[in-house]
């Protein structure tokens, strides 16, 4: 008599399939690794172009994060819980922008906002106020690629919602605001979250658009993933270490998140 | 699910292939030839019918970097020399460089020039919204080169990464003045205007072109680059600005 | 304080050609069941009555407020109308501590923290839950959040009580137990209550009055006993089909007044509730022989059809509706005044403790 092992494995498709993604995943960053200037890694991280880069991608992502939460919720809201002639519309343009080529929005912000733009050239000619070219364009050009991811996280799971409780709550005496502060939003609370890690992660990867709205200066536009494209034309090491720095970055917020990020309420 | 599979490995063998069939032949080639390129491509493929001239147009440091990883390039056409040089360092050129063709840099300006620009001393007012190509690139050093034999203290307010987006954004006037080539601004055909800079300060910047080993069918790429430095290619170039070497 | 009564005359239509067109009337101090099948449009009642939904025509008032009216344009929101409400599946926020659900009302209305959660921690000794505090509505079991959905709802004293099915979500002992304590803070709380159920047997023991709700409409109001005895459609003759008779048991003997009913179970002592169900009444025109350990003789009083079902409504010692085939009641020539014998079987009779 076979003896038959305890254990029984998962599916062999699945394991092959699911190591081939995650291959996809690893092997580029691998790349990254192997080309890594590690005598000099030191050195380059902390040379001014760098922190001044960091310093910009950090300042312009969470600023882009907080005003994606602040605009993206209620955006997110309305779509979800009223029924207002055009819904579906500016649900279509909310999103748009993840499936826009960045430069594309890029250019769009450019076209907008610019000196000569439909909106931008009355601001500046009343007030002087140039957002090309300056830190708080690359905010705008984060927070543009960026919110959709909040909207669309938040509205999903506001959907899922049991409106009930809200119902409950108001039963209880409590006026809107408190229901929404109390009942809805911790509610929602882990979808929120990873909306916001999602959003985040977008905007600190951001380029095409910031390049071509905000241009490239170092100290004032020149975020992280610019610093790279701009180093690649000529000293690649620095753009390998740059990519490395991004990378554990990024690993650091993501780990930090871990479970949290799939705890359902 | 066996349908999936089977798609699947289909798709991947059949990118698998050499690097340029007969009749395709890829150049690449610096941003600032994209006109100049794109004429004598046409031309090329007239003459000979059956041939599929495929342009990559980037930075010439950008395209140095995918050559150096190993794109299947047949010819590689450079805005600077050290470029051209760092390639044929590399071992993987077939033959020697050959320049054909010279570029000087010019101020270039939105129509109607709003910014009020007369020379190389205006990139130095903080008011004005100035751009010039980034470090590294070809345009962008030949640039800083002048600037700094000027004795101007440039206020930059932006490093594109190449000289066509460059172009482009003083072409729509969200920049005030930048330092592009002649044959950049004479592209435009008026929408950016240009002024001179002294012949005696001025950078020249050299084009060379030169035929990548491992090329899909070198006869064609050697013929291109005949082509090129023929007199007749010559003049398609000259009448976008280059000057003949 | 004094509360007042609810008085409710609306129409509602809703999206899926449903509509609801009921008038309801409940004295403070008294609870009425709302008793219909699923579909009746009971929930739909309960969001208008707490303000959740606006009724389309009609007004709605509780004492001297006039909480919806669309006429005049008045429209009262939940979170002003004083109403309380448990709700069916309780719905406590999954997020909060039990302490936290009872208090949530209190704080709302900008009750100082403090002795918002003093109360609360009082009403949760009341229903029995000292000590659950803590706990989050998710590692408690159901009749543990039915208790404290119920102190939720009754900590902000509101003017009036609205229970949607409070005991359905409940397996059949936690019932039974609940069922009295549920019905000691009913007779505590001041004002009207309206208990909105489908099972007869908790509208029978915890209404003071009954309204039969069939497809958005009111069919029958009555107390308890008159729809049981005289339901007027099908759908209450089926609820009060369950004939509900008072005893006290001992030793496998009910005694209902002179009359000894014989039931199974022999541990059984105290206050009971019996429930027959008409079709487990065997009606003969001779005394008949065999096992039934309940068997008299008695008199038709009142004979009805509903379809091919006849129902007899038979007289002392014991009253009770019986059921028979249309055929049946041919063949046995039954009609009111006729001398008839019942029989019944102990085990076919249903017991519940009563008291």
């Amino acid at each position: 008599m076979s003896r038959r092992s305890r254990r029984r494995w998962p599916p062999a498709p699945l394991v092959l399939l699911g190591a081939l993604g995650t291959a996809l995943v690893a092997v580029p960053l691998i790349g990254l690794l192997w080309r890594a200037p590690w005598a000099d890694l030191g050195s380059v991280i902390t040379a001014p172009v760098v922190l001044d880069a960091l310093r910009l991608s950090l300042i312009s992502s969470l600023s882009a994060t907080a005003i994606a939460f602040v605009l993206g919720v209620p955006v997110a809201w309305l779509l979800a819980r009223v029924d207002f002639p055009g819904r579906q519309l500016v649900r279509g343009l909310v999103l748009l922008p993840l499936v826009l080529p960045p430069v594309v929005g890029g250019a769009a912000l450019l076209f907008a906002l610019g000196r000569r733009g439909l909106v931008g050239e009355p601001v500046y000619e009343a007030t002087g106020l140039v957002l090309p070219f300056s830190t708080w364009g690359v905010v705008l050009a984060s927070t543009f690629v960026a919110m959709p991811f909040l909207v669309i996280t938040v509205e999903g799971a506001l959907h899922n919602l049991d409106q009930r409780y809200e119902g409950a709550a108001a039963s209880l005496g409590a006026r809107r605001w408190t229901v929404l502060r109390r009942v809805t939003l911790p509610m929602v609370g882990p979808s929120l979250l990873a909306g916001l890690v999602l959003t985040w992660a977008r905007a600190f990867g951001e380029f095409g658009a910031t390049i071509t709205f905000a241009g490239n200066l170092q100290g004032r536009t020149q975020t992280l993933p610019l610093a790279v494209f701009v180093a690649l034309e000529s000293d690649r090491g620095v753009a390998v270490a740059i990519s490395l720095l991004m990378v554990v970055v990024s690993l650091i917020v993501l780990v930090a998140l871990r479970e949290r990020w799939w705890r359902v309420s | 699910m066996r349908l999936v599979l089977v798609s699947i490995l289909a798709l991947a063998t059949s990118g698998c292939g050499d690097s340029g069939s007969d009749d395709e032949l890829l150049v690449s080639a610096a941003a600032s030839l994209t006109d100049a390129f794109a004429a004598v491509a046409d031309v090329f493929e007239q003459a000979n019918p059956g041939v599929d001239v495929i342009l990559n147009l980037a930075g010439s440091s950008t395209l140095r970097e995918q050559i150096l990883e190993g794109s299947p390039t047949d010819v590689f056409a450079s805005a600077n020399f050290s470029t051209m040089q760092q390639v044929i360092e590399a071992g993987v050129t077939s033959g020697p460089p050959r320049i054909f063709a010279e570029n000087r840099l010019q101020i270039a300006l939105p129509a109607g020039n709003p910014g009020g620009v007369v020379g190389l001393d205006d990139l130095a007012n903080e008011v004005l919204l100035v751009g010039l190509c980034a470090e590294g690139v070809p345009c962008g050093d030949l640039a800083r080169t002048v600037l700094v034999e000027a004795g101007v203290e440039v206020s930059v307010d932006t490093n594109e990464p190449d000289v066509r987006s460059l172009l482009s954004k003083i072409e729509v006037g969200e920049l005030d003045v930048g330092i592009t080539y002649v044959t950049d601004v004479i592209s435009t055909d008026g929408a950016v205007e240009g002024v001179d800079i002294p012949e005696e300060l001025n950078g020249v910047a050299a084009y060379s072109i030169v035929a990548l080993e491992g090329a899909g069918d070198a006869d064609l790429a050697r013929a291109f680059i005949e082509f090129v430095l023929s007199r007749d290619g010559q003049e398609i170039i000259g009448e976008l600005g280059f000057s003949s070497p | 304080m004094s509360h007042g009564a609810l008085h409710a005359r609306l129409v509602i239509e809703r999206s899926d050609d449903f509509r609801l067109d009921v008038d309801l009337s409940i004295e403070a101090g008294r609870t009425a069941a709302l008793l219909g099948p699923n579909g009746a449009g009971k929930s739909t009642l309960v969001s208008v009555i707490a303000g959740l939904l606006p009724i389309h025509s009609g007004s709605i008032r509780l004492g001297d407020e006039i909480l919806d009216d669309p006429d005049s344009g008045v429209f009262v929101p939940a979170e002003d109308r004083g109403v309380g409400v448990m709700f069916q599946d309780y719905l406590l926020f999954p997020h909060l501590t039990v302490l936290e659900n009872v208090a949530f009302g209190l704080r709302s209305r900008k009750t100082e923290t403090s002795s918002a959660l003093r109360a609360s921690r009082e009403w949760l000794t009341r229903v029995g839950l000292e000590g659950m505090e803590g706990e989050l509505p998710g590692d408690i079991s159901g009749g543990q959040a039915q208790r404290v959905a119920l102190a939720r709802a009754l900590a902000t004293e509101p003017r009036l009580l609205l229970l949607d099915e409070p005991l359905s979500a409940l397996d059949v002992t936690t019932r039974t137990a609940l069922r009295r304590s549920l019905a000691d803070h009913l007779s505590e709380f001041p004002g009207p209550r309206v208990l909105i159920t489908h099972d007869p047997t908790e509208a029978f023991l915890l209404a003071d009055e009954v309204h039969v709700m069939e497809a958005g409409v009111i069919t029958q109001t009555g107390a308890p006993d008159e729809i049981r005895l005289r339901p007027r459609t099908k759908y209450a003759a089926d609820l009060a089909g369950s004939n509900l008779v008072s005893g006290e048991a001992f030793g496998g003997r009910v005694e209902v007044g002179e009359f000894v009913v014989h039931i199974a179970d022999q541990s059984l002592a105290g206050p009971v509730l019996l429930i027959i169900h008409p079709h487990s009444v065997s009606i003969h025109r001779v005394e008949p022989e065999g096992s039934p350990r309940n068997t008299w003789s008695t008199v038709v009083r009142r004979v009805e059809s509903f379809g091919d079902r006849v129902r007899l409504q038979t007289g002392d010692p014991l009253p009770l509706t019986a059921e028979v085939t249309g055929a049946a009641r041919e063949a046995l020539s039954l009609a009111p005044g006729v001398p008839v014998w019942l029989s019944l079987k102990a085990t076919e009779i249903g017991v519940e403790q009563h008291g």
